[in-house]
């Protein structure tokens, strides 16, 4: 589903702030992989997810998404195969509009915007059914404008946006760091029930370690733009929050394993 | 003061005030939908007057060269547009840069500086010289402006562009195309500029070269004033644009009472900025003051 092969990045490159962010990546996810990722902060975790989003052209390497080369298109280009949801609740919604037309213009993600009125009767009913679904009593505040609502609603209607035209690609940059304990777990059930129904291929990037090895199918951990563990399956379920604080130590030669645990 | 003095510059003021306030629903859609201070106005307002000047004179009916005003600055529009989106000039700049460019066209389009228009010898809609029937004509255009513009922004399109303007990143991610977005809404925001321009130039009689300095001044005022005393009754998005104009009549009715007092013309200017900066501080400072009253009755 996404063929990620030895993609580079280096920021400010040529000036004395040059940082190699991604260093010859490659990373293959097969249909229905949920994949968690983790690493200390300036791993390159967010750097990989944006590489594949292109929010910005990576230095070398290649960028397939279902069999379809993504080096060259744009952002709003690549938005057809991907969802997104960011760690910043602000980042994901139109705060100035409401949760219906937050909804409507997720609706047309990868369709041309016409000059058709922007949100169709029929979709008032699919929004309402969906929102309900999330258990949060957002149906019955469809025109609330999104700037009103707290940074969990936030998150789970960004959710509802990545996944309503069903995504190649999932990519969730820790998208529950900003939130309450309680409100983060809530928006990660509703993640997993929403990956599970529609079976979607998943990268999650966490600083949560218990959250890393509860969810998905497979994990992985970055250090330095590489990615220097990659564990599934059976070993993967097994893992202790310890065994990857070991790993991370043994791996990265980096003894500071506190970096990992941020959260 | 004369009161009577005063009562006989109204209707000019109020006529003035929707033509301007036509310019005002250009600012905002810049300004307010796409979160853009866009500086291409006070070139493009000039270049409407001037094409629908030149046209008119050269025996266009005067309805019909405000189509071609509304182009002009449309293509003015759609420069700004383009280098700031596909050659990374900041928004201001790249407005700065048209307005200036735009100076030297409008000097081409008209030949000179200014460029008479009188209404004993052309067909004009609108004239000092018939104010009543002025302000009818302009109000239904402001009418007109105000329902489409209500319809194309609420369409997925329109949409698209008002969530550009809410949430760049969100936007992108959404699949919206960012540059094309912008450079629609700087389009059809000069596009009413300068329709706007062509309005007022058979208004005052003439197109001048200056006509459109510190328009985007006026522009603001407008838009803020409206803001400032409908925007907690307004909610719709159409009585939203329909305050702009109002808050443009406001502007225009308060210069006539502050020149009836006394002010120069060519003090204009400063107090025009001066209401500006007042105007834009209102909400910042109106904040303040209900953040402190409300840490108070906490
Ligand atoms: N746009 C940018 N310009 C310059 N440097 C950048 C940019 N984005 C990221 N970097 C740098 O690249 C490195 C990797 O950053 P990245 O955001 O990918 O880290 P991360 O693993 O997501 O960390 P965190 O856990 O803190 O989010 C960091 O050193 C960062 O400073
Ligand atoms: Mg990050």
């Amino acid at each position: 589903m996404l063929e990620v092969r030895g993609i580079s990045k280096t920021f400010n490159a040529g000036t004395i702030n040059a940082k190699k962010a991604l260093d010859q990546v490659s990373l293959t996810l097969n249909e229905g992989d949920f994949v968690t990722v983790i690493g200390g902060n300036g791993a390159g975790k967010s750097t990989l997810l944006n590489a594949v989003a292109g929010v910005f052209n990576v230095d070398e390497g290649q960028i397939m998404i279902d069999g379809v080369e993504v080096n060259r298109l744009s952002e709003h280009k690549r938005a057809k195969f991907l969802g997104r949801v960011f760690q910043d609740p602000m980042n994901g919604t139109a705060a100035t509009m409401g949760i219906d037309e937050n909804l409507a213009l997720a609706y047309r993600r990868g369709k041309s915007r016409t000059l058709r009125w922007g949100i169709q009767a029929k979709e008032h009913k699919l929004y309402r059914e969906m929102l309900k679904e999330l258990g949060l009593g957002l149906e019955d505040r469809m025109t609330t404008r999104v700037g009103l609502l707290s940074g969990g609603q936030r998150q789970a209607i960004t959710l509802l946006m990545a996944t309503l035209q069903r995504p190649k690609l999932l990519l969730l940059d820790e998208h529950t760091a900003a939130l309450d304990p309680k409100t983060a777990a809530k928006v990660l059930e509703i993640t997993q029930k929403i990956v599970e129904r529609d079976h979607l291929t998943t990268l999650m990037i966490t600083h949560n370690m218990a959250n890393a090895i509860e969810y998905g199918n497979r994990l992985i951990m970055m250090h330095e733009g590489k990615i220097i563990f990659d564990v599934s399956g059976e070993e993967k379920k097994g893992l202790q929050v310890e065994d990857l604080l070991h790993k991370f130590t043994e791996l990265s030669g980096d003894s500071a394993s506190d970096r990992m645990l941020l959260s | 003061m004369s009161i009577i003095s005063l009562l006989g510059a109204l209707p000019g003021s109020i006529a003035q005030g929707i033509i301007w306030g036509i310019m005002a629903l250009g600012v905002y859609i810049t300004y307010k939908v796409l979160d853009l201070a866009d500086l291409t106005v006070d070139g493009s307002l000039c270049t409407g007057g001037a094409v629908a000047a030149m046209l008119i004179v050269n025996g266009m009916n005067p309805l019909l060269s405000l189509l071609f005003a509304f182009i002009a600055g449309m293509a003015a529009g759609f420069i700004t547009g383009f280098i700031h989106t596909k050659m990374g000039i900041p928004a201001i700049l790249a407005g700065i840069l048209t307005q200036l460019a735009l100076y030297s066209i409008n000097m081409r389009i008209m030949g000179r500086a200014t460029q008479a228009l009188s209404v004993d010898e052309y067909n004009l809609i609108v004239s000092l010289r018939y104010i009543n029937k002025s302000i009818l004509i302009g109000l239904i255009f402001a009418v007109v402006i105000i329902l489409v513009s209500y319809w194309f922004f609420g369409t997925e399109l329109g949409s698209s562009i008002r969530a550009t303007g809410s949430n760049l990143n969100m936007s992108r991610a959404q699949g919206i195309n960012t540059d094309r977005t912008k450079i629609i809404g700087l389009v059809l925001s000069n596009g009413l500029v300068a329709l706007a321009g062509g309005l007022y130039a058979m208004f005052q009689g003439n197109a001048d070269i200056n006509m459109g300095r510190g328009a985007i001044v006026i522009g603001l005022a407008a838009v803020i004033i409206g803001e400032v005393i409908f925007g907690k009754i307004f909610r719709n998005f159409a009585l939203k644009l329909a305050s702009i104009v109002i808050g443009s009549v406001i502007y225009y009715v308060v210069i006539a009472i502050v020149i009836q007092l006394g002010l120069s013309t060519t003090d204009l200017k400063l107090f025009s900025a001066v209401i500006v900066a007042v105007a834009l501080s209102i909400p910042y400072l109106k904040n303040r003051y209900f953040s402190k009253g409300g840490s108070k009755n906490a």
